[in-house]
C-alpha cells in the first residue's frame, strides 16, 4: 500500500468498529478528496458518516467541535494545510481549550487530517508546513508519520485518542519514499518494507519515535518527509549517524531522544518549515536542557528558509541532502 | 450520560441529517429542462437608487438580454455599439485560445499547473468593457479575461506561467496568480475568499480619500461559504462602499456542486439582500447580460449609492484545473447539455445577426488570435520553462521578505547561494 491507501485502510478499520465516526471535508464525500485519501468510504458507510462540506474550515472545525460535544467522533479533512488558518481561530481558541476550561465536563475527540508541505511545484499556498504553530498550542496533539505503515497506525490511535490530533500527512510521499533527489523519479512505495500494511486493526502509540537507523555518532531527528532525506544523507555520507522519526510532536518521545543524544553525543534536527521558531527551536532547546553535559558539538537546525515557499525556486528551498550533509559534516567536525 | 445516548421518545419523529447531491451524476444523462430559465428581456431594470428588498426577485431571476436567435431584447439591453462587441468578442477568443494552449503546455510539462475559464470568458472580458479603466479588480483565479481585455501582455502572462526570467513575480507564485498594479489586477491568493473583504476595502479607501474610482471583488459560488464572503457583504453594506462584489457561480467547486454552498435553499444573490445589498443574478454566458448589470452596478457605486452583489450564473465546462478530471463526479456531457449555451457563440450569433460580422471575418479573426498567443508563447518560451528555472538567481529567493533584508535571511542567502554553487 502507498501511504494515501494506508490512511484510507485506516478509516475503513476504525469506522467499522465505531459507529460514531464521522468523516467529512471540502471533496471528501462522493469524490475521496482530492488526493484520494476518503476514497470509497462514503460509498462503505453511507452520505450521512462521510460527506462533502462547504468550503469553510471555520465551519469545519466549529461543527466538528459541536459533533464532538455530541460525543461523536469527527475525523475532518482540511484539503491543504495551507487552509487551515481560516479555521485557526476555531482549533486554537476551542478545539484545544474546551477540556480544560470545562474542567473535563467536555472533551474534544476529534482528528483534523491535512496533506502538509513541499516537493509537488505547489507554490506558497499548496506547501506549507505549519506544525510549529499547532505544537506551540497547549491541549492538542500533533502526529506526522512517514510511512504507509506508521499512517495507518498512528491514524488509528489518533482516531481512538480521548482528545484533538492534529494529523499532517506529508503529501511529498503520499505515492512513495522520497530521497531528496529531486531530479529522480520517486520510486513507488511498493517495493519498501512500510509499505507491508496489515489489512486489520493496530496501531502506534502516539508519542513514541521509531529509530529507523542505529548509529553510533550522530542523532538526527526528523520527521515526516525529511525522514527520507535524512537516510539518504546518511547513507550518502558515510557517517554513522542514528536517524529518530519522531511520529508525533506532541507528545513527544524524549526518551528516545535522550538516550540516543546520549549516546551518541551529536544531534542534528531537521525539518522542512522555516528556521525562526520552527519545531527545531524546541528540540534543539530540549536536547541542550537534557543533554548538554554528553554534547561534543552544538546542536545543528536544517530547514527551509525564512521565506514564504516560492514555486521556481522549490528546489532551492527544500532541504535536501546536499544541506544536510554540510551540517552533518560540521557537527561531525566539531 | 453522554449526549448521544439519549433515549428516543417515541412520539417525537426521528431527526436525519440532508446531505444535498447534484441532480446527475457520472453514468447519468445530464437533463437541465427543470431549470427554470426566464426569457431574455424578461426582467424589469429598476432605478439605480432603488432598496435591496424591493428588487429581491431579481436576485432569483436572471437578467438576460440575448434571446435564443441572437437578437438583444428588453431593458437590460446596454445598446453597445458593433466595435465594442466585436472587442469583447475577440478577447473572449483569446482567452480560449490562450487557456487552450497553457493547458496543453502544462500536459508537456512545461509547467506544473494550469486553470481554464472555459465558458465562463463572458464574464471577466463583459465586465472590463464595463468598467473605467481606472477602477480595480481583486480577482479570484478564474478572471485571466480582466487581464486580457485591459491589454495586458500576453508573453508577460505566460512567463508568470512559466515561473520564468521573464516573470515579473521571480517565480514566486503558482502559475495564473497574475498580479499587475497597473492594469488594475490585485495579486490573486491561493486562499479562497480573501479578495472580497480586500476589495470592500480599497473602495472604503477610496471613498475615504474622495476619489472616483471603485472596486470590484471576485469570488466563486463553493468560496462564498468562507467567512470571507459574508465580511464582505458586511463592510460593504455598513460603510456603503463604492464595490461591486461578484459571486461566479460556474456550479462546481472541484467536486462538489453548487448544493453544498447551499445553493438549494437560495441564489448566492440572494444573500446579498439580507445584507441590505441591491442583487442581481445574471446570466453569465450572455455578454450583453453581463455588461449590463456590471454598468448599473458600476452606476450605483459611483453615485454613492453603495455596493451591489451580481451572481453570475454560468457553467465551469472543463475540469477545476490541470490536477482535476472531473468524469469522476459528474457527466461528460454535462458542459454540452447546460441551457445557456456558449457565450463566444451567443456573441458571435448576435453579431452574425445585426450583420456586423461573418463567417470568414469571424474566422480571420480566430485565426489572428492564434497566431498573437502562439507568438507570444514562443516569445515567453525563449525565456524558458518550468524545469529550467530556480538555478540560477538563488539569491533571489531572500528579496522582498520584507522591505530590507534581515541578518537571518542574509545568512541563509549565502547558504542557499553555495549550495547552490556545489
Ligand atoms: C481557504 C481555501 N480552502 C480550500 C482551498 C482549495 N480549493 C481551491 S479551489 C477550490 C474550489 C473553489 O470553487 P469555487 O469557489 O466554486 O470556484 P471555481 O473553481 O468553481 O471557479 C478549493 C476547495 C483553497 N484554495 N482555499
Amino acid at each position: 500500500m502507498n501511504m494515501i491507501q494506508a490512511l484510507n485502510n485506516a478509516h475503513k478499520v476504525a469506522m467499522e468498529r465505531d459507529g460514531d465516526i464521522v468523516v467529512y471535508g471540502e471533496d471528501a464525500g462522493y469524490f475521496g478528496g482530492v488526493f484520494r485519501v476518503t476514497e470509497g468510504l462514503q460509498k462503505q458507510f453511507g452520505k450521512t458518516r462521510v460527506f462533502d462540506a462547504p468550503i469553510n474550515e471555520a465551519g469545519i472545525v466549529a461543527t466538528a467541535v459541536g459533533m464532538a460535544a455530541y460525543g461523536l467522533k469527527p475525523v475532518i479533512e482540511i484539503q491543504f494545510a495551507d487552509y487551515i488558518y481560516p479555521g485557526y481561530d476555531q482549533i486554537v481558541s476551542e478545539v484545544a481549550k474546551i477540556r480544560y476550561r470545562t474542567a473535563g465536563e467536555w472533551a474534544m475527540p476529534m482528528v483534523i487530517r491535512s496533506p502538509y508541505g513541499g516537493g509537488i511545484f505547489g507554490g506558497q499556498t499548496h506547501s506549507q508546513s505549519p506544525e510549529s504553530l499547532f505544537t506551540h498550542i497547549a491541549g492538542l496533539k500533533t502526529v506526522i508519520p512517514s510511512t504507509p505503515y506508521d499512517a495507518k497506525g498512528l491514524l488509528i490511535a489518533a482516531i481512538e485518542d480521548p482528545d484533538p490530533v492534529i494529523f499532517f500527512e506529508p503529501k511529498r510521499i503520499y505515492n512513495g519514499p522520497f530521497d531528496g533527489h529531486h531530479d529522480k523519479p520517486v520510486k513507488p512505495w511498493a517495493k519498501h518494507p512500510a509499505s507491508e500494511v496489515p489489512e486489520g486493526h493496530y496501531t502506534i502509540p502516539l508519542g513514541k519515535a521509531a529509530v529507523v537507523r542505529e548509529g553510533a555518532d550522530l542523532t538526527v531527528l526528523a520527521y515526516g518527509t525529511m525522514v527520507h532525506v535524512a537516510l539518504a544523507a546518511v547513507e550518502e555520507n558515510g557517517i554513522d549517524a542514528e536517524v529518530i522519526d519522531l511520529r508525533s510532536l506532541v507528545p513527544l518521545d524524549i526518551e528516545t531522544i535522550e538516550e540516543s543524544v546520549k549516546k551518541t553525543g551529536r544531534c542534528v534536527v531537521v525539518h522542512e518549515a522555516p528556521r525562526n521558531t520552527g519545531f527545531g527551536a524546541e528540540l534543539t532547546a530540549l536536547v541542550q536542557e537534557r543533554c548538554f553535559y554528553h554534547l561534543e558539538a552544538p546542536v545543528e537546525r536544517v530547514t527551509g528558509w525564512d521565506t514564504p515557499y516560492p514555486h521556481a525556486y522549490e528546489w532551492a528551498y527544500f532541504p535536501g541532502p546536499k544541506r544536510l550533509k554540510k551540517a552533518l559534516e560540521k557537527v561531525m567536525a566539531d | 450520560m453522554r449526549d448521544k445516548d439519549n433515549p428516543k421518545k417515541a412520539n417525537r419523529p426521528e431527526l436525519r441529517l440532508h446531505v444535498p447531491e447534484p441532480p446527475f451524476r457520472p453514468g447519468d444523462t445530464p437533463d437541465f429542462s427543470s431549470l427554470k430559465v426566464p426569457a431574455a428581456g424578461s426582467t424589469p431594470r429598476p432605478d439605480i437608487a432603488v432598496a435591496a428588498a424591493e428588487i429581491e426577485p431579481l436576485a432569483k431571476g436572471l437578467v438576460r438580454v440575448l434571446d435564443d436567435d441572437g437578437a438583444a431584447v428588453g431593458p437590460w439591453d446596454p445598446k453597445l455599439d458593433a466595435d465594442t462587441l466585436r472587442k469583447i468578442l475577440r478577447d473572449m477568443v483569446t482567452v480560449r485560445i490562450f487557456d487552450d494552449r497553457m493547458y496543453r503546455a502544462q500536459r508537456q510539462g512545461k509547467t506544473s499547473f494550469y486553470m481554464k475559464a472555459t465558458g465562463e470568458e463572458a464574464i471577466a472580458t463583459a465586465t472590463a468593457a464595463a468598467l473605467d479603466r481606472e477602477d480595480i479588480n481583486f480577482p479570484t483565479y478564474r478572471q485571466q479575461g480582466l487581464l486580457v481585455s485591459r491589454g495586458y501582455p500576453l508573453v508577460e502572462m505566460m512567463c508568470q506561467i512559466y515561473s520564468n526570467k521573464g516573470d515579473k513575480l521571480r517565480g514566486r507564485q503558482l502559475p495564473i496568480m497574475y498580479s499587475s498594479k497597473e492594469h488594475g489586477f490585485f495579486t490573486i491568493s491561493g486562499n479562497l475568499g480573501t479578495q472580497f473583504p480586500q476589495a470592500v476595502g480599497w473602495a472604503m479607501a477610496s471613498a475615504i480619500k474622495g476619489d472616483s474610482r471603485i472596486a470590484v471583488g471576485w469570488i466563486g459560488d463553493g468560496a462564498t461559504a468562507e467567512g470571507d464572503f459574508h465580511a464582505g457583504m458586511t463592510f460593504a453594506a455598513v460603510y456603503n462602499a463604492p464595490a461591486i462584489l461578484c459571486v461566479v457561480n460556474n456550479q462546481w467547486a472541484i467536486s462538489s456542486f453548487s448544493g453544498i454552498a447551499g445553493a438549494e435553499k437560495a441564489t448566492f444573490a440572494q444573500r446579498g439582500v439580507g445584507y441590505g445589498l441591491p442583487s442581481l443574478r445574471v446570466d453569465g454566458n450572455d455578454v450583453l447580460a453581463v455588461y449590463s448589470a456590471v454598468r448599473w452596478a458600476a452606476d450605483r457605486a459611483r453615485s454613492n449609492l453603495g455596493a451591489t452583489l451580481i451572481e453570475f450564473f454560468t457553467y465551469r465546462a472543463e475540469g477545476h484545473s490541470t490536477s482535476d478530471d472531473p468524469t469522476g463526479y459528474r457527466p461528460a456531457g454535462e458542459a454540452k447539455a447546460w441551457p445557456l449555451g456558449d457565450p463566444i457563440e451567443r456573441l458571435k450569433a448576435h453579431l452574425l445577426a445585426l450583420g456586423e460580422w461573418d463567417e470568414e471575418r469571424h474566422e480571420a479573426m480566430r485565426a489572428e488570435c492564434d497566431a498573437e498567443v502562439r507568438a507570444a508563447q514562443k516569445e515567453a518560451e525563449k525565456m524558458g520553462v518550468l524545469p529550467e528555472q530556480g538555478r540560477d538567481n538563488i539569491e533571489s529567493m531572500f528579496d522582498d521578505v520584507y522591505a530590507d533584508v534581515p541578518w537571518n535571511l542574509v545568512e541563509q542567502r549565502d547558504q542557499a547561494v553555495s549550495e547552490g554553487r556545489d
